[in-house]
Parts: C-alpha cells; structure tokens; sequence
C-alpha cells in the first residue's frame, strides 16, 4: 500500500463515509486523536521507500519507510549502534563517500529521487545541510567560516556580507562576535563553534537541516541555546535531529522515530510516543531500561 | 576450590604484617608524620622505573646536546676561517686570477635561481601528485606501487640524478647544459621530498574539515583546494624547506648537467650555463690551482652558501608562522 493510498484510508474523509467521523467535532480533532498528518495540513518534506542499507555484508538499516513533514522537528532516538546516525546521512547521501556502502530503495525529496542517476549530489547537499556532533569549523576566521558556502557557489561578493550576517543572526550567534568576525573560528568557545556551524549551514540556504547529535559535546547552557534555536529555526526549515537525550526529544520535537538494531520500530507524534509508548522496546528505551 | 584456597593464603601472608604496621602507627601516635612517610614509600618496582626514566631523559638530553654542539661546531668552523674572506667584493665581483681573487657573485646569484627554478619545477607537480595520491587514488596495489616508488626516489643518490637528468634532457631531448636542465634534474630529484611531506600534511588535514565541506554541497576539488590544502599548508612547507636546502647543496645533479667550472657571468638566461655555490666549492677545494691559497675564499663560500639557505629558510618559516597566526588560535 502507497503512502497516499494509506492517507486516504486514514482521512477524516473516509472516517465520515465509514461512520466514525461522527464521533470527533472537525477535522483537526481527528487527525490529532488518529496522529496522522495529512498532505492539506502538512506536506512532507522528506518521503522514504523501503530504505535498506548495507555495510560490506552488515545490514545496517531494514526496510524503513517513513514521511518527514515540513517546518517540524523530527528527532530520531534509539541506542547507539541503531542505524539512527547512519539513517539520517542517507538523507544528503553522505553515506555516499564510505566505501563498500550499498542502498536500496528511495528517498523522495520535492517529488525527487535523490538516489536516482540524475541528481546531482553537490546540489542535494545544498538543500539539505547538516551538523555534526562535534564542532567542526574550518581553520579560517568566523567570518571566512560562513562565507565558505556561499562563495564557492557563486554568490557574487556584493551579497556575501549581508548573507553572513543574516546567517550568524539566525544562529544567534551574531551579537556575540559582529565586533571580531575576523578572528579564529578555533577561538570561539564549544556551543559558540556549534552555532558557528550552524551559521554556516544556513548560508547556504538549505531546505532541510539534519543535525547529527549537535549538542552531545555541549555543556547544558550551550545546549539550551541551540535547542532554542531550533524551535526557531522550524519555522523556515525542516529540521532531522538524532539525539541520545530522551528529555531533548520531547522538548524540542514534533515527532519523532524511535530505531533498533536498524529498524524503524515506532514513529508518530512526540507526545504520544513518549506518553502512550505502545510498543514494549519503545517503553524500555525511553523509561531508560536499556539502552 | 583449590585455587581459591590458595589465592586466599596467598592473600593472608601479607595481611598480618599491614595490621602490624598500622598497630604501631596507632602506638605511636607522636610519630604519627614518620608513619604517613612509610605509607608512600617508594617500593623497589617504583625505584626501578624512576632511575630508567632519569636514564631516559639523560640521554634524550645529552643527544640534543651534541646535535647543537655539532651546529655550532660547522657554522663556528666555518664563520672562523672564512669571514676574513667576506667583503663587499666578494659577494659583489666576478672571480678573477684564475680565481684566487674577486667575488663569487655569479654563484650566488646561480644558486639562488637554481633552487627558485628547481621548486618551480617540483612544488607544483609535487603537490599534484599528493593531492591525487592521499586525494583520488583508491586503495590498492597500484597506489602501494606508487607510493614505493617514490619512497625510493626520496633515497636514490644524487649523482644518479646527475646522470639521468644528463641522459634525458641533454642527450636524448638536446636541451643544452644550462641553468634550465640543471634545474630540472634538481626539480626530480627534490619532488619524492615534497611529494611526502605534502602526502603527510594532507593527511593530518581531519577528516571533519571534507566532511563539512561536502555537507556545504561543495564539490571534491572544491573541498581539497579551499579547504583541505589550506589547512595543510603549513606541513606542505616544511617539506619546502627541507628542499631549499637540498637544493642549494647538492653538487651531483648539477655537476653533470649546468653549472660549469668558470662562467664570470651572470646568466643571461636560462639556456647559458651558470656558476653554483656548491660546485664552485668543490672546484677550489680540489681542482683549482693553488689550493691552500684559496683557502679563505672556500671557507667564505661556505658561509654565503649556508648563509642562503638559512635566509630562506628563515622566509618559509616567516610564511609558515603568519599562515598559522591568521588561521589558529594562540
């Protein structure tokens, strides 16, 4: 069954014809009690197909399908060594530079397959950015830092200030360094370096933005600022986030997906995860009996 | 069982003489500081490994040592013997009197644009090479193979060098003796030098630099050459600097294919044969005619060669220092 053939199984539409809809007020307290999203509500930002994933002969990721909405926080938990990490760099094919790497399947992104023959890889990247878990800023200044994106593409020198500047504004990150934007990247401290990198990512103005762990390097201050950033910043893009913190997840996302052992066990709305886990693995992790 | 049993004997035998100690400790109390002493005595084990770290350290240090001692003692030798020679003339004439008289200017001005030329030739195709080694090639036997050879190119003596780069550009393509092939065989033989020195810098670049990049949508080459090489620059000059020195010092390479005995000339261009530092040393301290005449002037000729390199050497370090100043912190 496709993803919209399941849609429409699930709509309010349907639920009306069928007879159930009678028992909800409207349409928004359907889908909220039913915690399906439908494409009038939110689009996807990110639909994937039956993804699997090979390490040599290790299977890494099993069969996963899943929709990502737009302009949400989506957090991907489970332990280390699940396939979360691994998962989320399929989505801008930084799996692509590992050797021995095989995909099936497919990642749709803007009614595009990004593993198809014609996608151009550099391009996808630019569309969908991402920050590690450690800081990782070029040796150059704070400046050089942000403006490395947008001049190797090409943005003409007039428009590169101002780019950088709108850049460490949205990362918040301006008013702590407008008066030393030409000192080391290096000097700034952990959570300034990590905001630097999201600066960074942000001038090259992508789509979609997957965070790989950001703040597990971070003291909880530093990750209070970038976990308020992110609230911020769902309002212009779609934001992935893999993190270890059970309390990150339900503070700052939406939804998310819990994995093990490179499965897609559960995914849904945040809250009714957290609060009405119906799965027993799902209870475990998150009530921290595992993992 | 009987493992347990015997572990717990094992066990026991000390433990009686512990509470022993601790008792007297407890007896007497007024000496309670010579107690706490005996608690954090040195146990033979400990005595062991400290004397060998003091032998250790002795050494390391005594081999520092003689490695200044013996600088001091070449660059004090010669700045002794030969600063007498050093005059304005002498850095600023031609050689004269069958050269027992005048300056070495056509030598220093050959060595000078010898190495210019020969790093011309080796930096950028070195570098090249790196790049496409650490960079593009895949793991494998053909990179194994490559990585060999020029292993070995790094340890081939100079004058087979010399003689290839005669044989090749001289005999077979018919480039005259000259500044240019004598560059040119320099440039070989300095390159294996360069080639791994960049391989290393390269390879010390991390690997969250590429990654970074690549997520910034920024193609391979992109990455290397914005990214990667600038943070490797300062290893890509120390191999630099290692060359200049080699190629001011080395006399084979030279011998067979440009630098000529007497040529009271500047070179004109890079087609006329020249006069180098180094061969001009060789021939005054073994061939000229009057050799025990010409004593200081060899021992000034040393000093300007070793007065040269160390200048630019100095210049790459200058350069290696603002480049780290500009991109790290203190």
């Amino acid at each position: 069954m496709s993803t919209t053939q399941l849609k429409n199984a699930f709509s309010f539409e349907n639920a009306v014809k069928l007879g159930a809809g009678t028992d909800y007020e409207n349409r928004a307290e359907f889908e909220n009690a039913i915690g399906v999203y439908t494409e009038e509500k939110n689009e996807n930002a990110i639909q994937i197909e039956n993804l699997n994933l090979w390490y040599g002969k290790h299977q890494a990721l099993k069969n996963i399908s899943m929709d990502i909405p737009k302009n949400k926080v989506f957090s991907f938990i489970g332990p280390s060594g699940c396939g979360k990490s691994t998962f989320l760099r399929t989505m801008n094919r930084m799996n692509d530079m590992i050797q021995d790497c095989r995909i099936e399947g497919k990642i749709i992104i803007d009614d595009e397959e990004i593993y198809s023959r014609e996608t151009d890889v550099t391009d996808l990247r630019k569309r969908v950015g991402m920050v590690f878990q450690k800081a990782n800023p070029f040796p150059m200044s704070i400046y050089e830092n942000v403006a490395y994106g947008p001049k190797i593409h090409g943005v003409s020198k007039k428009e590169i200030p101002s780019i950088v500047e709108e850049s460490l504004k949205a990362a918040a990150l301006w008013d702590e360094v407008k008066d030393r934007l030409k000192s080391p990247a290096l000097s700034l401290s952990g959570g300034q370096q990590q905001r630097l990198c999201i600066a960074r990512t942000l001038a090259v103005k992508p789509e979609i933005i997957l965070f790989d762990e950001p703040c597990s390097a971070l003291d909880p201050i530093s990750t209070g600022k970038i976990e308020e950033l992110m609230t911020e910043l769902k309002k212009k893009y779609t934001i992935i986030i893999v993190t270890h913190n059970m309390q990150q997840a339900t503070r700052i996302s939406d939804y998310t997906a819990f994995f093990l052992s490179g499965e897609l066990i559960v995914s849904g709305k945040t809250a009714q995860i957290f609060e009405n886990p119906q799965d027993k693995r799902t209870e475990g992790y998150i009530t921290g009996r595992f993992g | 069982m009987t493992f347990e049993n015997k572990d717990l004997s094992g066990k026991r035998n000390p433990a009686p003489k512990k509470e022993s100690q601790k008792t007297t400790c407890q007896k007497n109390s007024f000496q309670k500081s010579t107690c706490q002493k005996n608690a954090f005595q040195k146990t033979a084990y400990r005595k062991r490994q400290d004397f060998f770290q003091k032998a250790a350290f002795l050494a390391m240090k005594l081999s520092i040592i003689s490695v200044i001692l013996i600088l001091l003692l070449i660059v004090g030798d010669i700045f002794i013997k030969g600063y007498s020679a050093i005059t304005w003339e002498f850095l600023t004439e031609m050689p004269s009197n069958q050269m027992t008289e005048g300056g070495i200017l056509p030598c220093i001005i050959g060595t000078v644009e010898l190495v210019a030329l020969s790093l011309l030739v080796a930096v950028p195709l070195g570098i090249i090479a790196a790049v496409y080694l650490t960079e593009y090639a895949a793991d494998g036997k053909i990179k194994n193979c490559i990585e060999q050879a020029v292993n070995n190119l790094a340890g081939t003596p100079s004058v087979i060098f010399g003689l290839f780069g005669m044989a090749l550009f001289i005999k077979y393509i018919g480039l005259p003796m000259s500044l240019l092939t004598a560059s040119l065989t320099m440039g070989l033989l300095i390159m294996p030098a360069i080639i791994r020195t960049t391989q290393e810098a390269l390879l010390s670049v991390p690997k969250e630099y590429r990654e970074a990049s690549h997520a910034l949508g920024v193609t391979k080459w992109e990455t290397i050459r914005r990214a990667v090489l600038p943070s490797a620059f300062s290893g890509m000059i120390t191999g630099i600097i290692i060359s200049v020195g080699r190629a001011a010092g080395e006399t084979a390479p030279i011998l067979f294919t440009g630098a000529v005995y007497y040529y009271p000339r500047l070179p004109d261009s890079v087609f006329s044969p020249f006069m180098a530092l180094s061969y001009h040393l060789y021939v005054m301290a073994t061939e000229s005619m009057n050799i025990e005449l010409t004593r200081s002037l060899q021992y000034g000729t040393a000093f300007v060669l070793l007065a040269i390199v160390f200048v630019m050497n100095l210049a790459a370090v200058g350069v290696r220092k603002y480049y780290k100043m500009k991109f790290k912190p203190n």
